[in-house]
């Protein structure tokens, strides 16, 4: 081992100043494993279901017994030529599954059956969004693999294995190192979340490990162009952890830069209650796979016959949608991209900006008013899209203001109803006649002195105040834009 | 009686069952005593399952007086090598490693034979994890050759070579990786035959090399291998390397003669490599062809050497891989007082190997090690492409090639074990249909001068095990009939 070596946890990155980093780029690789959501495994006929009683889904092939035989379960391999086309990969027209070995007691046979040198899918890419635009990220390969069991450490009882998960489908979907930021590499995470939820291959649960990333990463003077000494943190289970991990890694490679050590390639772990990445094991000590193609499964054929057919079962994916949503309903490209993260929340917008001429206030209230009233896995919206198009319409005519708006996402999200039915019971109308605002504002402005010279000697959120006041009056069903008018109206006027 | 049936063949003990001239009880009872009083001595069985042997012969005989009309195989005493899966039989490999081990399943071919009635006398002795070729790696002691009982049976079916012998069995099933079929039987002079890859399903039997393995019959001569053949080349769906494909019912084809065929006699294999008495008698062998009407001419398969070193370096990486599941977690051996699950691994695997099984996995995972994969596993492959083109040249202009089986015959006891490089040229004539997938068939063709079996192997195209057969059966009732002429 390298003298340069840190002891796990050694280093706190505050001394990094934020001029330093900013000298640095990072250099990232994402690699994800996306769990398939086949009935059976991938080499035998268990069923993959999550949560099941230890060892109850297993048999001689999942449990390595000696003369067990795999053989490949046809819908993995289909699902992931899906993954594979819906990230505008190139689909191998032959391919091999390799054997992968190491020794640990949740692989059964010491190996893993995956592939090596021809990888199922190859040379693709996602588009992600960021906030200076559209970038591209390549797509090395995606290959399959199978999962291997699980450990059980019981306290002073020792270890068990449960090989339910040993034999469950997996792709592996590794990017180019093309990715810049944690906020890209979350974007990334995101589509690539987005399209494979839309092909149906997978639910990409991250809190059951059906979706699970390793992040590479190395960093660089800006303006070098050769690869830094890269380091691997593996497995971890959200978008929120991915980026911390990102973060942290980012200053401690530079802080050991800086501090003029050499970094060794090693894996890493992210922990995510200290938020720090520890080192697990160096290069020197890495395992050599021994990687052999896997004599008991022949070579496996892709006609192009399979191809046009699981071309076709493939939905309209997020892409695709996004460009519809921007150049026939107008939304903006980061409202479109948000909207079409998840299917069902792209469906349900199609189907309310359908039936109203204004598809913008539906997406806007989506990605608001309702997003603020959804759990954070949650996907269904118990509003049926006539009623939310409904509520765009009024808005949009200015029937209601944005307020309003939102109090009827919020009383139909808990008793769907018509919401015009609603408006017109509680009066809930907007009031846009003059007389009448222009006698509330003359009252604020009477009644808060105070307030009007803060707003002349320039103090902006004096003004919000003063049309707060206003709205108030209103029982908040003011017209916002026509209060401000009279508002500036009337007090320069009296100035 | 007893005696006599023992030395039936099948066909005929399939016969006399049919015609309730003998019982399945007294079939198998012939058997059983027969391995009581032998097997002492020759060491062919590691498990006996007499009492389910005899329930077995009983239901045999219990619905055979109800007059239904059974298998060929229904009451036919069979071993099968301890490599192949039997629910509810230990299954040893012939090794340590696998000590307790019970499999939940039976191997296809298992059920098959179940299905066809066979009864299963035991498990047959074999060198550990089919790794050798004179069963002197066995755990559980060495086998003797019957023919000469200070004399190797040859391996690693040895065990199933001498019960079939020695009557220990009327038929065995062993398996063939580069030669563990044909060399034994030559040795013990039966007849063997390793089918085409994929011919015979390899689910149950614990893997050597899986690229190479096959399962097949050992018999006593060429008809019951014909029968038991066509009972166990069935397609499996749970084998992904077990192939589709129908024979022709093969009695009928056993008839048809040597006429005709077109056998070529790689000059590479009748080289000084092989003994003088060897190839004296292959050699009067194929003239025996050629008087039966085969067409008979020399051919080259200059690769042949080159495809035996490939196939070492193919089987031991492949076999390092396979043994990798016994690591004392899950079944079989486990070495006392580990303090890690690193000392489980390395205690367990030292322990429960033997030194034969500890070399070969050595030298296959240096075969696959990142510094040497491309020298020796890549380079193997590569080789082993072009074997198989060099086959594919020569079945263009042959139906069949023959060689000799092996170099010698029959050696002693402890002659060779210090030198496993000896050992290993005894595959010599036999890799290369593994390499290249192809059937073949060892026949005895005479004796050398001390009396000692000489086989001649027959190797077919792919999927021609019936012009093997025609060609082999052709050649031995005719040495038969010579046979009964000189007495």
């Amino acid at each position: 081992m390298s003298r340069a070596q840190r002891l796990p946890g050694e280093r706190t990155i505050k001394m990094v100043s934020q001029n330093v980093l900013q000298k640095y780029e990072m250099v990232i690789g994402l690699e994800v494993h996306v769990e398939l959501k086949t009935r059976t495994k991938i080499f035998c006929s268990c069923p993959t279901d999550f949560g099941a009683e230890p060892n109850t889904q297993c048999c001689p092939i999942c449990a390595g017994l000696p003369g067990a035989l795999p053989v490949l379960n046809r819908q993995a391999l289909y699902y992931a030529i899906k993954a594979g086309l819906a990230t505008n990969c190139k689909i191998a027209s032959t391919t091999k599954q390799h054997r992968k070995h190491y020794f640990y007691p949740d692989l059964p046979n010491a190996y893993q059956i995956s592939q090596y040198d021809k990888p199922l899918c190859e040379n693709g890419y996602l588009d992600i969004e960021t906030g200076k635009g559209t970038k591209r990220i390549g797509i090395t390969r995606i290959h399959i693999e199978e999962d291997a069991g699980k450990l059980v450490h019981l306290e002073g009882e020792g270890t068990l294995i449960d090989c339910n998960r040993g034999g469950v489908p997996l792709i592996e979907i590794v990017s180019e190192p093309d990715i810049r930021s944690a906020e890209e590499a979350k974007a990334y995470l995101q589509k690539l979340r987005a399209v494979i939820m839309y092909t149906g291959i997978s639910d990409c649960k991250m809190n059951e490990g059906s979706f699970r990333c390793d992040v590479n990463i190395s960093v660089r003077k800006k303006g070098e162009k050769g690869l830094g000494v890269r380091a691997e943190i593996k497995n971890i289970n959200s978008f929120l952890f991915v980026v911390r991990a990102i973060e942290y890694e980012f200053a401690r490679q530079v802080e050991a830069i800086e501090a003029g050590e050499t970094l060794v390639q090693e894996t890493r772990r992210f922990d995510s209650a200290t938020g720090k990445t520890y080192s697990m094991r160096t290069k020197e000590n890495a395992t050599d796979y021994r990687y052999m193609p896997n004599p008991d499964l022949p070579v496996i054929e892709v006609t192009g016959e399979l191809l046009d057919r699981l071309k076709s079962e493939i939905p309209m994916l997020p892409d695709q949608r996004k460009k519809k949503y921007t150049e026939e309903y107008g939304l903006t490209p980061y409202a479109a991209e948000q909207i079409t993260v998840q299917r069902e929340t792209a469906d349900y917008f199609e189907k309310a900006a359908a039936l109203t001429d204004y598809p913008v206030l539906v997406a806007n209230m989506i990605l608001t008013d309702i997003a603020r009233l959804q759990q954070p896995d949650q996907t269904d919206i118990p509003i049926l899209p006539v009623h939310l198009a409904a509520i765009a319409q009024m808005a949009g005519e200015g029937r209601i203001n944005s307020r309003t708006g939102r109090i009827l996402v919020q009383e139909l999200w808990e008793n769907d109803t018509d919401p015009e039915k609603l408006v017109e019971e509680k009066g809930l109308e907007q009031i846009s006649d003059i007389n009448i605002l222009s006698g509330y504002a003359k009252e604020v402005i009477a009644e808060n002195p105070k307030t009007v010279s803060d707003y002349l000697s320039g103090k902006a959120a004096a003004f919000q105040a003063l049309v707060g006041q206003v709205m108030k009056k209103t029982g908040g069903r003011g017209n916002p834009v026509i209060i401000q008018e009279i508002l500036k109206r009337l007090i320069h006027k009296k100035e | 009686m007893k005696e006599e049936i023992t030395a039936k063949t099948v066909s005929q003990l399939s016969r006399l069952l049919a015609k309730k001239e003998v019982s399945a009880v007294e079939t198998v009872s012939a058997y059983i005593q027969k391995i009581q009083d032998l097997n002492g001595s020759l060491g062919a069985y590691i498990t006996v399952t007499e009492k389910a042997a005899l329930k077995q012969a009983e239901e045999v005989d219990r619905l055979r007086a109800k007059g239904e009309s059974l298998p060929l195989l229904a009451g036919i005493p069979v071993g099968l090598k301890d490599n192949i899966c039997t629910k509810g039989t230990p299954t040893t490999c012939a090794s340590r490693m696998l000590e307790g081990f019970v499999p939940p399943y039976n191997a296809f071919v298992v059920d098959l034979l179940e299905s066809q009635m066979a009864v299963m006398l035991g498990k047959l002795n074999m060198d550990e994890f089919a790794m050798g070729s004179s069963n002197e790696t066995s755990y559980f002691g060495p086998v003797r050759n019957p023919v000469d009982t200070e004399r190797v049976p040859g391996g690693s079916s040895g065990g199933c070579t001498a019960a079939v012998a020695a009557g220990l069995a009327a038929f065995a099933l062993g398996s063939d990786t580069a030669g563990s079929i044909r060399q034994p039987a030559a040795f013990c002079g039966v007849v063997g035959l390793k089918p085409t890859y994929g011919a015979v399903s390899r689910r149950g039997l614990v893997a050597l090399a899986s690229s190479l393995d096959q399962i097949g019959p050992i018999t006593k001569d060429v008809g019951d291998s014909a029968l038991v053949f066509e009972a166990i080349a069935k397609h499996d769906e749970q084998d992904a390397t077990s192939v589709r494909r129908e024979y022709p019912p093969l009695a009928k084809i056993l008839e048809k003669g040597a006429e005709g065929l077109r056998i070529g006699l790689p000059k590479e294999l009748f080289s000084d490599i092989i003994s003088g008495e060897v190839k004296t008698a292959v050699k009067a062998a194929a003239e025996r062809l050629e008087a039966l009407g085969a067409k008979l001419d020399e051919v080259s398969l200059p690769l042949l050497k080159a495809a035996h070193s490939a196939c070492f370096v193919i089987s031991a990486a492949e076999a390092s891989s396979n043994m990798g599941k016994f690591d004392g977690i899950k079944y079989g051996y486990r070495a006392k007082d580990c303090g890690s699950i690193d000392e489980i691994y390395k205690f367990s695997r030292s322990q429960g190997f033997g030194r034969g099984v500890k070399r070969r996995i050595l030298l296959g995972n240096l075969f696959l090690s990142a510094g040497h994969y491309q020298k020796y596993y890549s380079n193997a492959l590569k080789i082993r492409t072009l074997i198989r083109r060099d086959f594919e040249n020569v079945f263009e202009k042959f139906d069949l090639i023959l060689t000799p089986t092996t170099p010698t015959t029959a050696y002693k006891l402890g002659e060779k074990r210090g030198d496993p490089l000896e050992i290993y040229m005894g595959d010599i004539c036999t890799a290369a249909a593994n390499m290249a997938g192809l059937p073949a068939l060892s026949l005895p063709c005479g004796a050398d001068l001390s009396g000692l079996p000489v086989g001649m192997q027959l190797i077919g195209n792919a999927f021609d095990e019936p012009l093997i057969y025609r060609a082999a059966y052709a050649y031995e009732q005719s040495a038969k009939t010579a046979r009964r002429k000189d007495d």
